[in-house]
């Protein structure tokens, strides 16, 4: 076995899984605290993916950009970006979830689903149906070969580079933020127990939307950095997105933070080895059945808790 | 300590119908708590005395009649701001954060406040009271004894430094020589100067350490008085004292 081919495919599954860790993060913390799974968080991925590219053709760039227009220009989009995502994520909890509360837990599950296409086609006619071209406003450089002159066929570019330097921070960010801060415990104590939150005198209700907009915010940086990273997407480009996300959430037990960050780097790397060994037609067979082994002798995920302790 | 001539009760509830969907859980509750006291509401399971509990704290707000506390009628206010009104409770089957360590509980008993300096006090207070607490503050929640989880239940809800402290079965699942310690505890609470409102299956311990009483039967106050007249009377000694 090629030892260097093997590092080359774990970049690569490293870099995708950043990604995937954060879109996953918003459906582990929404699902930690209302047991529902917002399906139309993929769709929340490609807004940030669209959103950005209509800001920045706005704007009128020629790229690739240089790197003080990198920090100046792509950084306050970026934070649009997010602040955008992050809003519409708390109007979808608005309109499709919240008026569902105390009903049945089937009931937001399907209007999630609604949210989602009605997400995807909103896409469609803003976007059109084809193959969307995202710039390449940060310029894609061979770090290794290029810069330092390493003979190697590892590839390590100044796009994945950027892909890290935007995610690990955020997921950093969110997890001092939820150990550490007052909002932070209170999202935990309400994930625990909703209504012994409220008797602490935790406005729960806005517990929860804060955490729609910080899982939408976190998806919405997400979208931006695919696009600067892999320069195309679609208006479906939510839903696989999505999917793996989402499979990496349960893989590290959803509910659990750590985990969606484990699920979405273990995700991206066997994605990554797939097509190293297979074609790449069998990377989902080869995810799914991969979350399915570990579901049947994990059925918490990884890192997830005994559902037990919630009764 | 009457202050002046027309006497506010700290908390009154006037004419209280509750229901739980269909179910009409409380049939017109009138009760009164006074400051500085300990009151008592006994009854068997499903009397209603949970539901009462629920029903001051905004967790459940009643379909007719009224919750007032303080002269201000509380019926419709979200539970999140009954506590910053000084209401705060140690809830049935203790409801601690299983996942938060005991510290963190505690700080969350203090979610309305803004006052570090207060708040810490109340902090050693509690690990005064429950120097167990503190032995164990870096602990999750979920791994305390039972005993353990109801002193955190308790010091939780003394963290929002409440008015009325609602305790709701405090003694549940204890062992006899915790159940002592609990109800010295809350007798030692109340000297201190918070008003409570109990809950006890155990009426017996509840009579003991409280100055008036009320017995609930299905969703009714059947009896009220002085906790020493209702340990004595006839019917309460039947019903929950055990005595044929």
């Amino acid at each position: 076995m090629n030892v260097e081919l093997l590092v080359n495919q774990l970049v690569i599954g490293i870099t995708i899984g950043s990604y995937l860790a954060l879109i996953a993060l918003g459906y582990t913390m929404v699902y930690g605290i209302l047991e529902l799974i917002n399906f139309a968080h993929g769709d929340i991925f490609a807004f940030g993916f669209l959103f950005s590219l209509t800001v920045l053709q706005f704007l009128n760039l020629e790229y690739p950009l240089s790197v003080p227009q990198i920090i100046s220009i792509l950084g306050p989009v970026m934070v649009l970006t997010m602040l955008a995502a992050g809003l519409l994520n708390v109007f979808i909890d608005r309109v499709a979830y919240r008026p569902l509360r105390n009903a049945p837990r089937l009931a937001p599950l399907i209007t999630a689903v609604g949210a989602s296409f009605a997400l995807e086609n909103l896409f469609a006619i803003w976007k059109g149906p084809s193959q969307i071209f995202y710039p390449p406003y940060v310029p894609r450089v061979d770090i290794l070969r290029e810069w330092l002159g390493i003979d190697t066929i590892i590839g390590f570019s100044t796009t994945d580079l950027m892909l890290l330097i935007v995610t690990i921070p955020l997921m950093i960010l969110l997890s001092v933020f939820v150990r550490r801060t007052k909002l932070g415990k209170a999202m935990r104590a309400t994930a625990q127990d909703r209504e012994a939150a409220a008797m602490m005198g935790i406005n729960v209700e806005r517990v929860i939307m804060s955490t729609f907009f910080i899982g939408g915010a976190l998806a919405g940086a997400a979208g931006m950095v695919f696009g600067l990273y892999l320069n195309t997407g679609r208006y479906l480009m939510g839903f696989e997105a999505g999917l793996m996300a989402f499979t990496a959430a349960v893989l590290g037990g959803i509910g659990n933070i750590a985990g969606a960050v484990l699920g979405g780097y273990f995700i991206g790397i066997f994605k990554a080895l797939s097509d190293l060994y297979l074609p790449s037609e069998w990377t989902r067979a080869v995810v799914f059945a991969i979350l399915v082994l570990v579901l049947v002798f994990r059925p918490a995920g990884l890192l997830g808790q005994a559902t037990q302790e919630k009764v | 300590m009457a202050h002046n001539g027309t006497r506010e009760h700290m908390l009154e509830l006037r004419n209280v119908h509750s229901y739980y969907g269909a179910i009409h859980a409380l049939k017109g509750i009138s009760l009164t708590v006074d400051r500085g006291e300990i009151v008592t509401l006994i009854g068997s399971n499903g009397a209603g005395k949970t539901t009462t509990i629920r029903t001051i704290s905004g967790i459940l707000h009643p379909r007719e009649g009224q919750v007032i506390l303080e002269g201000r009628d509380i019926s419709r206010t979200p539970a999140y701001d009954i506590v910053k009104l000084g209401v705060a409770q140690s809830p049935e089957g203790r409801r601690i954060f299983p996942r938060l360590t005991v510290l963190e509980n505690l700080e969350m008993g203090a979610y309305t406040r803004n006052d570090p300096q207060g708040i810490a006090e109340d902090l050693e207070r509690v690990f005064e009271l429950f120097p167990r607490l503190k032995e164990r503050r870096n602990q999750q929640g979920g791994t305390l004894s039972g005993g353990e989880q109801q002193m955190l239940a308790i010091g939780r809800a003394l963290m929002a430094r409440p008015k009325l402290l609602l305790l709701d079965e405090p003694s549940m699942g204890l062992a006899p020589v915790l159940v002592e310690t609990i109800f010295e505890t809350i007798v030692e609470i109340n000297e201190q100067g918070t008003t409570i409102l109990l809950v006890e299956q155990n009426a017996l311990m509840a009579l003991e350490v409280a100055h008036r009483g009320y017995v609930l039967q299905t969703g009714q106050i059947v009896l009220e008085g002085a906790a020493k007249d209702l340990a004595a009377s006839e019917m309460v000694r039947k019903a929950y004292l055990g005595e044929e």
